[in-house]
């Protein structure tokens, strides 16, 4: 064992890796945040419209949940990077179509928990909004959301991490992000087992201080 | 403190001279028919509530007590017949509902008190967003409230901290904020530990004396005998006997009644 290897390639792997700094299109924190929040943004429109009244927003949103939950990651990334160009007409950058796949496939999942959280909220709480005068809108706003993130940030914390893991598929399109400049590294050093266990160990990091900053966020949001 | 009394007193008889001398119906039941699908909730209901009055509204579990006061802020909608708040058909697609609404305050048997809100940010909240209140105000006026109500102290705490009386008199005072005509309790006691029940109608019994209009669905006879003016009894989805409440409680009409006050007061 030899983790002079690590050392000697701190840099590449940290910040063309990890960061996304370098001259290689890559990053697993600069596609991974990204897609979270975008993802989370779209979520929260699919989730909505799975619940909506008319069946012209309901419909479509369904489809759109049930569709992307039965397809594998890797292949509507292979659409972004070979359809999506053909039929638009213009080649799309590596980045783009990483995030873009990211934020498409994992709005479908992140949507049912969305959804799933806005029906825990009990109903007389949108009765005494609404008792109030309150708007659907300003409800959904003031009452129902807040209530309903903190009851989904565990499933939402899997979800994220789940997402984080998942950005290494990004390499098969070329794009440099963790895995694929630890494999870099091992193609030229040979030196596999540390860089693994290096790489391993990043992202559990990664992943561990997401899971205590959710907790620390449950914990500061309960108020019984 | 004899001016104080004073003070009460005569606002008190400036009340009643008002609710007897301007007899104005704020509540109109014309002939009301409500379905839960096949279920015939609310049957041909016909009923009207004057300004200042107070309302209470008994009878047995599943008769339609909180289907029929729910009706009155569109909380559920209806088949048939016609509501009237204040003179305005619910039916109306021209009706600013949201507006109706905040001159009607609602209590709820479950309290439904915001989880994540202080109960001054409860108070607060439709004020600020619906009557555009400015925080410093809508905070003022707030703690004006809950001083009515006896929970000055508690302006910070959470509901989940409050017993559930303490959580029941902030969600009057939260329905309240919006300075309501009329105010609609469902069982406000019902959910209560029996030692906090009479915090809260203490609070209602208060309300009724400042002249508010009230439609209260209970089974606290002790508070239709002293506070209502009128007691109704319903069955079935129907009003089968309204009545002052000393009438009411001396010589019901029907037999159905009767055998309700029977099981109810015996215990
Ligand atoms: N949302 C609903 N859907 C279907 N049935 C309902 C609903 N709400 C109430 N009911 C039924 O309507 C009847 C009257 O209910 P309710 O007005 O709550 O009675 P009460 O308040 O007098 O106990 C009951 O049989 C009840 O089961
Ligand atoms: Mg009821």
């Amino acid at each position: 064992m030899d983790f002079s290897v690590i050392a000697n390639n701190f840099s590449f792997l940290i910040s063309q890796g990890l960061l996304g700094f370098g001259k290689f299109t890559g990053g697993t924190l600069r596609l991974a945040i990204p897609a979270i929040i975008l993802g989370f943004i779209l979520g929260i429109f699919i989730g909505l419209g799975r619940l909506a009244r008319s069946g012209w927003v309901r419909v479509p949103a369904t489809a759109y949940v049930e569709f992307f939950r039965g397809v594998p990651l890797v292949m509507v990334i292979f659409w972004f990077w070979f359809v999506i160009p053909v039929l638009l007409g213009v080649p799309l950058p590596e980045y783009t179509v990483a995030l873009a796949a990211f934020v498409v496939f994992e709005a479908a999942y992140l949507g049912e928990i969305i959804r799933a959280g806005i029906q825990s909220v009990p109903r007389g709480q949108v009765e005494a909004a609404t008792a109030t005068g309150l708007t659907s809108v300003q409800t959904m706003r003031h009452i129902i959301l807040p209530q309903a993130l903190k009851n989904m940030i565990p499933a939402l914390v899997t979800q994220f991490i789940v997402l984080f893991k998942d950005t290494s598929l990004a390499s098969i399109i070329g794009y440099v992000d963790l895995t694929k400049a630890a494999q870099i590294v091992n193609n030229r050093e040979i030196r596999p087992f540390e860089l693994y266990l290096f790489i391993a160990m990043v992202y559990w990091l990664c992943t561990y201080g997401m899971s205590r900053y959710a907790r620390y966020l449950e914990r500061r949001l309960s108020h019984a | 403190m004899q001016n104080a009394i004073d003070h009460i007193v005569c606002g008190a008889a400036i009340c009643k001279f008002y609710t007897d001398e301007t007899l104005f119906t704020v509540i109109e039941f014309q002939h009301v028919n409500k379905w839960y699908g096949s279920l015939h909730v609310l049957r041909d209901i016909q009923l009207k509530i004057e300004r200042g009055e107070v309302v209470v509204v008994c009878g047995p579990s599943g008769s339609g007590k909180s289907t029929l006061i729910r009706c009155i802020n569109r909380l559920e909608p209806i088949q048939s017949g016609e509501i009237l708040v204040d003179g305005r058909q619910l039916s109306d697609p021209r009706l600013d509902l949201r507006a109706l609404r905040t001159e009607i305050g609602f209590v709820f048997q479950q309290f439904n008190l915001y989880p994540h809100m202080t109960a001054l940010h409860n108070i607060t909240l439709a004020p600020m967003k619906v009557k555009g209140l400015a925080r410093a105000e809508a905070e003022k006026f707030a703690l004006a409230l809950l001083e009515r109500v006896g929970m000055q102290d508690k302006a910070g705490a959470y509901p989940a901290n409050l017993s559930g009386g303490q959580q029941q008199r902030v969600a009057i005072a939260r329905a309240l904020a919006m300075q309501p005509k009329i105010m609609l309790f469902d069982e406000p006691t019902s959910a209560l530990d029996p030692e906090m029940i009479n915090e809260v109608l203490e609070v209602m019994t208060n309300l009724a004396k400042e002249g508010m209009t009230m439609a209260v669905v209970t089974h606290e006879m002790g508070f239709a005998r002293q506070v209502a003016h009128r007691v109704i009894f319903m069955d079935e989805g129907q009003l089968i006997e309204q009545e002052s409440p000393e009438t009411f409680f001396k010589a019901p009409k029907s037999p159905r009644t009767k055998l309700f006050l029977s099981k109810i007061l015996s215990h």
